[in-house]
């Protein structure tokens, strides 16, 4: 499996970045202290444009852009990767459970993914971030919650054509229970759906985490790829043409998601055996 | 008693909009260990849902009434848990059309482990022993085990399926038409290894197909339905070769003989279609399609009743005196 995923050349360059991101993300404290992020003692004026001394210059506060984008990406993925996980398990297990199940559970599992599916995504999380104590763990949560309807739908439409299939009443006459049929046989069946499913849903979250941190909701003390950007924007670099200030978290947001979905097609091309034999 | 099946009096009806249609209405079977029984009848007729009845494997939508007895013991009264330990393990199907009986997306070898992994408490690694050893009695080796199911072909699918209904050593195999979509060679094939496997270990087959001269081959008795009742029992050969119910008789004849010129010349067909079991005639249900069917036919439903070979065949005919006259 591993050798088909080397196989996919957008894939294995997509993962290439990813592993790169996440390493320079982890490793991000070794090279830069606590002191080139302070807000207060920021090491360089406010809005400087790129030089020798900061590449990409500097932000509102005079702190490296470069600095700062290196360490948005903390942030950004904890929360993307984590929401994800949390939409897609509520959304997989709501899903396999009503498509599975039917009759009234089914129904009313999706009138309630109905319901939230109807509430704009966006307003939903910005109430829920700003009722809850404001930290990364709320942002997880207020993204997580409001982000799995897409994916419970999909799953329970994949688990319904699934479930007419001769091979379960098979696995039901060897006398398999709910419990396996919805795991042996479902959950694989559906699974290249919920891994398509989670690298949308990551660009969501990052694109989700940044609007609700440029909206003020995220944890203000922390840096990220969307406080940077609201930062960006209190101080007029909007106006004043200070690229270098709005690029690069902007292009990082963009390459980390893009990124993912080329992850996510080629992992679905290799779980999926027929979709690679059609290659 | 060692009949390893037992079907009395079944009566089995689905829930429709406009009320309910009747399937199988009064079947009486029995299987003894070792036994081959042979299930024909067209499509329609009732087989495939007596066959899942053997495992109360029918939809929610289905009434059943009388009993299905596996080794002694009341299908329909089991409890849940108790149902679910007896399948397979005491009872396997080869289901028809292998192709959508594997999931897709998982290996043959994991299938097949399935059943053994559920109905004892064994290793992965021991299962894995077993899947082989079982690969090998359908005659594949053992490493196609990784392979998935679109990567086998129809013949080496079913012989998978073959090797799945073996996995817990049941006492019974209902094979429900095993073959179809299969080419004539490999049909033989596939036939030949149930018929050698099922011997060698000592298991009962209830075989469904719509075939007489293939059922007539591999089976020791034959049943021959028509509208959800046996129009027709006895022991194999005599039901093929000489039928007592004018349906048996067409559909023996509706498959020429090898070396039989005539039967090559005029396949004879049967006129008309299966009845729609929601519209029953009255009387016996064959009659309005029946070449000698007369007045008497039309009023009550025939009984099953012994027609000769010395107490071992029984037909549902008033006409099967006429009927030998006839031929």
């Amino acid at each position: 499996m591993i050798a088909d995923f080397r196989r996919m050349r957008a894939g294995m360059a997509g993962l290439a970045f990813l592993v790169l991101t996440a390493l320079v993300a982890l490793t991000a404290p070794l090279f830069i202290s606590p002191h080139d992020l302070s807000a207060v003692f920021a090491p360089g004026m406010p809005r400087q444009a790129p030089s020798g001394d900061f590449l990409l210059g500097t932000d509102g506060y005079g702190r490296s852009m470069v600095d700062v984008t290196i360490w948005g990406a903390r942030i950004s993925l904890t929360v993307g990767l984590l929401a994800t996980l949390l939409a897609v398990g509520i959304g997989a297990l709501v899903g396999v459970t009503a498509g599975h199940f039917g009759g009234w559970p089914g129904t009313v599992l999706m009138r309630v993914t109905d319901w939230f599916l109807v509430l704009p995504v966006l307003v939903l999380a910005t109430a829920l971030a700003s009722v809850l104590k404001p930290g990364v763990g709320t942002v997880v949560v207020a993204i997580g919650v409001t982000s799995w309807p897409t994916t419970a739908r999909v799953v329970r439409a994949q688990t319904l054509s699934v479930e007419a299939r001769p091979y379960i009443e098979r696995a039901k006459a060897l006398g398999g229970g709910h419990w396996h049929v919805m795991r042996r046989h479902i959950l694989p069946n559906v699974m290249p759906l919920m891994l398509a499913q989670a690298t949308l849903t990551v660009s969501g979250a990052i694109l989700a985490e940044a609007t609700l941190a440029f909206l003020g909701l995220g944890d203000p003390t922390k840096v990220s790829w969307g406080t940077t950007l609201q930062l960006a924007r209190q101080v007029g670099a909007v106006s004043a043409n200070d690229w270098w200030i709005l690029l690069p978290p902007g292009a990082a947001i963009v390459a980390v998601a893009l990124a993912f979905t080329l992850v996510g097609r080629a992992l679905e091309q290799v779980l999926n055996p027929r979709l690679q034999e059609q290659m | 008693m060692n009949d390893v099946l037992r079907v009395e009096d079944l009566h089995v009806s689905y829930r429709r909009a406009g009320g309910r249609v009747p399937a199988v209405r009064g079947v009486d079977l029995a299987l003894p260990a070792g036994g081959r029984l042979g299930l024909a009848g067209e499509s329609g007729c009732g087989k495939s849902t007596l066959a899942a009845a053997v495992l109360r494997l029918l939809p929610k939508s289905a009434t059943v009434t009388g009993r299905v007895l596996l080794e002694g013991e009341d299908v329909q009264e089991m409890g849940w848990g108790r149902l679910r330990a007896v399948r397979w393990a005491r009872a396997s199907i080869v289901f028809q059309g292998a192709m959508h009986s594997l999931n897709p997306v998982r290996r043959v070898g994991d299938q097949i482990a399935e059943p053994i992994l559920l109905h004892e408490k064994t290793t992965r690694a021991e299962a894995d022993r077993r899947v082989a050893k079982l690969l090998d009695q359908v005659g594949l080796v053992a490493a196609r085990a990784a392979a998935y199911p679109h990567e086998l072909s129809g013949g080496q699918r079913q012989r998978v399926m073959i090797a799945m209904a073996l996995a817990c050593s049941p006492r019974l195999i209902v094979a429900d038409e095993p073959t179809t979509a299969l080419d004539v060679m490999i049909q033989a094939q596939i036939l030949r290894l149930i018929g050698e496997l099922v011997a060698e270990h000592g298991i009962s087959l209830l075989m469904i197909s719509h075939d007489l001269a293939v059922l007539a081959e591999h089976c020791d008795r034959l049943a021959v339905m028509y509208a959800g009742r046996i129009a027709e029992e006895g022991p194999a050969g005599q039901v093929f070769a000489d039928a007592r119910h004018p349906y048996g008789r067409a559909l023996a004849g509706a498959f020429p003989r090898i070396g039989d010129p005539a039967s090559r010349r005029g396949p004879r067909g049967l006129p008309g279609d299966p009845p729609d079991p929601a519209q029953l005639p009255e009387g016996c249900a064959f009659a309005p399609r029946c070449p000698i069917a007369v007045d008497a036919c039309r009023e009550a439903e025939p009984a099953l009743i012994a027609a000769g070979g010395d107490g071992e065949r029984m037909a549902a005919c008033i006409r099967m005196d006429a009927l030998r006259g006839a031929s």
